[in-house]
């Protein structure tokens, strides 16, 4: 038990896919602008992965090496769709406002990372804890650096408004510059907790 | 003409494939640890981008739409960039030996760029046609090569540089990124 706890909560911080392995950095970086944009895209990916790593966890030891590689692509590509027609049908917004994005979760380092990493070499229930563990950690990078930005580029919240409407905004963080510096500085302000800790 | 003139500079300069559209990134960080990978990874992303828009835009007119069978787009052209990356290493091995072991070991990581998928998938949905798919991928990999490159010197520099412990490596580079984007900005508004 006390593995499968390591598993789940290494993801969280420790090994964050996004601030400590900078996995899948395009769609963090790319639909982070507000905060329902970052959660969404944060369940999408944990969906695809959650699907993948339990398909080749399952199909791991049936698959020739030489094709794994293609063969994984494969089993991502066929989540990545499930989700595309999914959010399409049920949230038209969300999938206005992820755009591309959507079918490049396919191309999602972290993904493809775990897969190889972890599913391959893992029964079923340790993938499955692996998969919600990383999903976890990713939505919570997502969301984080998402909140961050919708609060200081447009002064809102889950689209509520924080500030008065005529209050002026850090308009750069809602713009690409934004998406760079903000990750910047939420990995610094990590680095300096971290060392804060292990100096104690 | 005038058209094509437009795309070229908005997909080197407006619409930069790292700095505004954000695809990328992973190989923009990860090989730009000095100019000669960075260049090297530059010319072979050209090459796949190019080729793989090409084909898989034939895809899409010749098969997926008459079949009626667009929702497999995701699955088809992450299988033809697959291929594709393989025929290439293949290729390259018999071919030129100098030029493999150059780029060799940056073919396999192309497969999961998303700015080779990126690409295809904006080619189709800005409905250029075939001719102006082509250049826009050739020129969005060369404002890849620009910005890839820019930033390996950039990085050569923040090497000497002494910077404060917890920004040391990775935020100092989001950091020293922004700021690049920053510039790029100002070439907005000049295509459209």
């Amino acid at each position: 038990m006390n593995e499968a706890l390591n598993i789940l909560t290494r993801g969280f911080v420790r090994e964050n896919p996004v601030t400590k392995m900078l996995l899948g950095l395009c769609p963090v970086l790319a639909v982070t602008t507000s905060a329902v944009n970052g959660l969404g895209m944060g369940l999408a990916t944990t969906f695809v992965l959650l699907g993948s790593n339990i398909v080749i966890s399952l199909t791991a030891k049936v698959i020739p090496d030489t094709v794994r590689i293609p063969a994984f692509v494969l089993v991502i590509a066929t989540f990545v769709t499930i989700v595309d027609l999914l959010i399409k049908a049920y949230s038209p917004e969300l999938n206005q406002a992820l755009g591309i994005f959507i079918p490049l979760i396919v191309v999602n380092c972290m993904i493809l990372g775990r897969a190889e990493a972890f599913a391959s070499r893992n029964g079923i229930w340790y993938s499955v804890i692996d998969a919600v563990g990383m999903g976890i950690g990713f939505t919570l990078a997502l969301f984080v650096l998402s909140a961050f930005r919708e609060v200081l580029g447009s002064g809102t919240i889950f689209n509520m408004p924080l500030v008065g409407e005529d209050a002026s905004t850090i308009l750069v963080f809602a713009l690409p510059p934004g998406a760079f510096a903000g990750l910047g500085l939420i990995i610094a302000g990590l680095n300096a907790l971290e060392k804060k800790k292990g100096g104690k | 003409m005038q058209e094509l003139f437009l795309v070229i500079i908005s997909a080197v300069f407006v619409n930069n494939v790292v700095f505004a559209r954000f695809l990328g990134i992973c190989p923009y960080l990860g090989v730009s640890k000095n100019l000669d990978t960075a260049i090297g990874m530059g010319f072979a992303v050209t090459f796949v981008m190019t080729v793989a828009t090409a084909i898989t835009y034939v895809l899409q007119k010749a098969v997926l739409i008459p079949f009626g069978i667009e929702f497999m787009q995701t699955v088809m052209f992450i299988l033809v960039i697959a291929s594709l990356v393989q025929l290439v290493e293949i290729v390259l091995k018999k071919v030129s030996k100098s030029l493999y072991s150059s780029l060799g070991i940056y073919l396999p990581l192309i497969t999961t760029n998303c700015a080779i998928l990126g690409m295809a998938l904006i080619a189709i949905q800005e409905d250029y046609d075939l001719l102006t798919s082509v250049v826009f991928a050739f020129f969005s990999a060369m404002g890849f090569i620009l910005a890839i490159v820019m930033f390996a010197g950039i990085r050569i520099k923040l090497e000497e540089a002494d910077v404060p412990a917890p920004f040391k490596n990775v935020p100092i580079g989001f950091i020293s990124a922004a700021i690049l984007s920053l510039a790029f900005m100002g070439f907005s508004g000049l295509v459209k």
